[in-house]
């Protein structure tokens, strides 16, 4: 498998990741090196091998449904950069 | 539509599952606070901060996996669903991809008296996003996160239903279902209970689906009837006009009643689905399956033909009746507190329903209360005050706090039972007008009507008409 130079842009711009344009070429090559060893490993015999989930041998502990939080908005809006009647607010997303 | 088209219609409704809190922190979940003051560092997505799932999620999903007859998944796994919009603070939604809590499952649908089995793919645990307020902010956007990581069950359906009717069907029976479970409240004006309509059109008689468009956020059952039948005839217009649908995702203008189209449907894959390394595997063992399943409440299909076989009543009182679990449990303690099932289904889907209607409460806002109209129902049935009077009684009942008897009581409502009064009324009745009784014996039966009314108006309306009608055919032909 290998990846081109568009696929790699695509995946930067979905993980919004600045890639300059003399890089793409040696991302592209890398991450098909990683593929390639996917491919590799996905031709191993797995039958009768359950897929993990998790590398730690370990279920998840559930919590009890109780309210443990306090409001402690002020707090954590003393660090954003603009807050106003008690939004945080963020440039405009929508056309 | 016209007849050579076919729709393909299938549902993604998220439901607010009722928890105190959130499904990975301990911030409350509590509507209509104050903006994020119900948002702790794990909903805001504060470096360092680890997700801890809330039992109580877990077992609302599972009994609904258990009410749909669905399989439930020994083990579970969380994945992020990875997208950047300001109201997502972490940059990805902790969801299910593969293996959700629950499997394949299905619920009965009854459409024009035809009950249709509609396959549910899927349901799995999320946490919601925040909520972004466009208006008014210098040209910026507000963020609320107050919603952020409430956890919701979405349910998918298999694309079984083949019109808007179908749909709407489908998702009032998915609506009654969760509230009877008591996992959602179901409340749409609050977000609790969400569609996405995924709307296709092919020839009829074709296997093969047409390229589907997907409907954001319709709210209400009105509308998404409204929406998915605007939707069919676009795609049935752009396919005869020689076009080609597009696979994006339309909103539903109700001002307008028309969809608009809102983005280019991302691929699935671009979500960039992965196992979220911070939770670990969610084992649900056989004994909270069997835990759980030994308290499911009796559900609405099963509730619907006990009370037919019961009650004696006929399918369209007990849908009514079962359509919520607040409302049969009101109509069965009418009945044992009152012994009369037959008054009791009369009335509650009668009167009671229709002042209820007509005031806009929900039976658990009743102002009269089972045991009180049990009381009403009781002197109807011992023929106390007639039906007539009864309706004055729950007028009285609905305004006030005096129980029937109080009532009866006190404005001297009871029907006259002592024959020898009304006897002596009817022998002055027929006294007073000869020229109706003269009608009446000449063959005229119309003019014992006339007779009737006198005496009752004489007797204020408290003598049993049936008995009064009785003791004057009685009189004038002997």
């Amino acid at each position: 498998m290998s990846l081109t130079a568009n696929d790699v842009k695509k995946i930067a711009h979905l993980a919004r990741l600045g890639i300059a344009e003399q890089d793409v070429e040696h991302y592209a090559q890398d991450l098909s090196g990683i593929l390639d060893l996917m491919t590799k490993m996905g031709q191993l015999d797995t039958a009768g091998i359950a897929p993990m989930a998790h590398p730690l041998d370990q279920t998840q502990r559930l919590r009890a449904d109780r309210v443990t939080e306090t409001n402690q908005r002020e707090h954590f809006q003393a660090i954003a950069p603009q807050t106003e009647a008690g939004l945080y607010l963020v440039p405009k997303v929508i056309e | 539509m016209s007849s050579q088209w076919e729709a393909v219609i299938g549902l993604e409704i998220h439901t607010q599952l009722s928890t105190k809190s959130k499904i990975f922190s301990g911030a409350a979940t509590a509507y209509g606070a104050e903006p994020n003051t119900q948002a702790c560092a794990v909903d805001l997505g504060l470096p360092g901060v680890l997700p801890v799932l809330n039992e109580d999620a877990v077992r609302k999903a599972v009994t609904f996996g258990l009410a749909i007859d669905a399989d439930i998944a020994p083990h579970s796994i969380f994945a992020r669903k990875n997208y950047f919009y300001p109201d997502l603070p972490k940059g990805y939604q902790i969801s299910q991809f593969e293996l959700p809590i629950v499997g394949n499952g299905h619920l009965d649908i009854e459409v024009d008296g035809e009950t249709k089995r509609i396959g549910i793919t899927r349901a799995h645990l999320e946490e919601d996003a925040g909520k972004s307020l466009h208006e008014d902010f210098h040209g910026l956007t507000g963020i609320d996160l107050n919603r952020a990581g409430t956890p919701l069950l979405e349910i998918v359906s298999e694309p079984d239903m083949r019109s808007a009717k179908e749909a709407v069907a489908y998702m009032r029976k998915l609506h009654e279902l969760v509230r009877y479970l008591e996992i959602c409240d179901g409340n749409m004006q609050e977000g609790s209970f969400r569609c996405d309509a995924n709307v296709s059109v092919r020839p009829k008689g074709h296997a093969e689906f047409g390229t589907r468009a997907e409907i954001k956020n319709i709210n209400s059952f009105k509308f998404v009837e409204k929406a998915i039948n605007h939707e069919i005839e676009r795609q049935i217009d752009i396919i005869e006009g020689g076009g080609k649908v597009v696979q994006e995702t339309r909103l539903y203008d109700a001002n307008k009643d028309e969809t608009r189209s809102m983005r280019s449907k991302e691929e699935a894959n671009d979500y960039r689905y992965f196992p979220d390394p911070d939770l670990l595997p969610v084992v649900i063992e056989e004994s909270l399956k069997a835990e759980i399943r030994a308290t499911l409440p009796e559900l609405p299909d099963a509730k619907k033909q006990r009370f037919i076989a019961q009650y004696g009543m006929d399918g369209e009182s007990a849908a009514t009746l079962t359509s919520s679990r607040e409302l049969a449990d009101f109509y069965e303690q009418v009945v044992t507190e009152s012994g009369e099932a037959k008054l009791a289904t009369n009335w509650l889907t009668g009167d009671v329903l229709g002042a209820l209607n007509k005031a806009g409460l929900e039976i658990g806002d009743c102002p009269v209360s089972a045991d009180r109209l049990a009381g009403l129902l009781k002197r109807v049935a011992d023929n106390t005050i007639s039906g007539k009077t009864a309706k004055q009684v729950f007028d009285k009942l609905w305004n006030g706090s005096e129980t029937a008897d109080e009532i009866i009581e006190k404005e001297g409502l009871k029907q006259i039972t002592d024959t020898g009064a009304i006897e002596a009324i009817v022998d002055s009745v027929i006294a007073a007008n000869p020229g109706p009784v003269e009608q009446y014996l000449s063959g005229k039966e119309k003019a014992l009507m006339a007779l009737v009314g006198q005496i009752m108006k004489q007797t204020q309306g408290k003598a049993n008409p049936a008995e009064v009608n009785k003791m004057l055919i009685a009189k004038l032909k002997g």
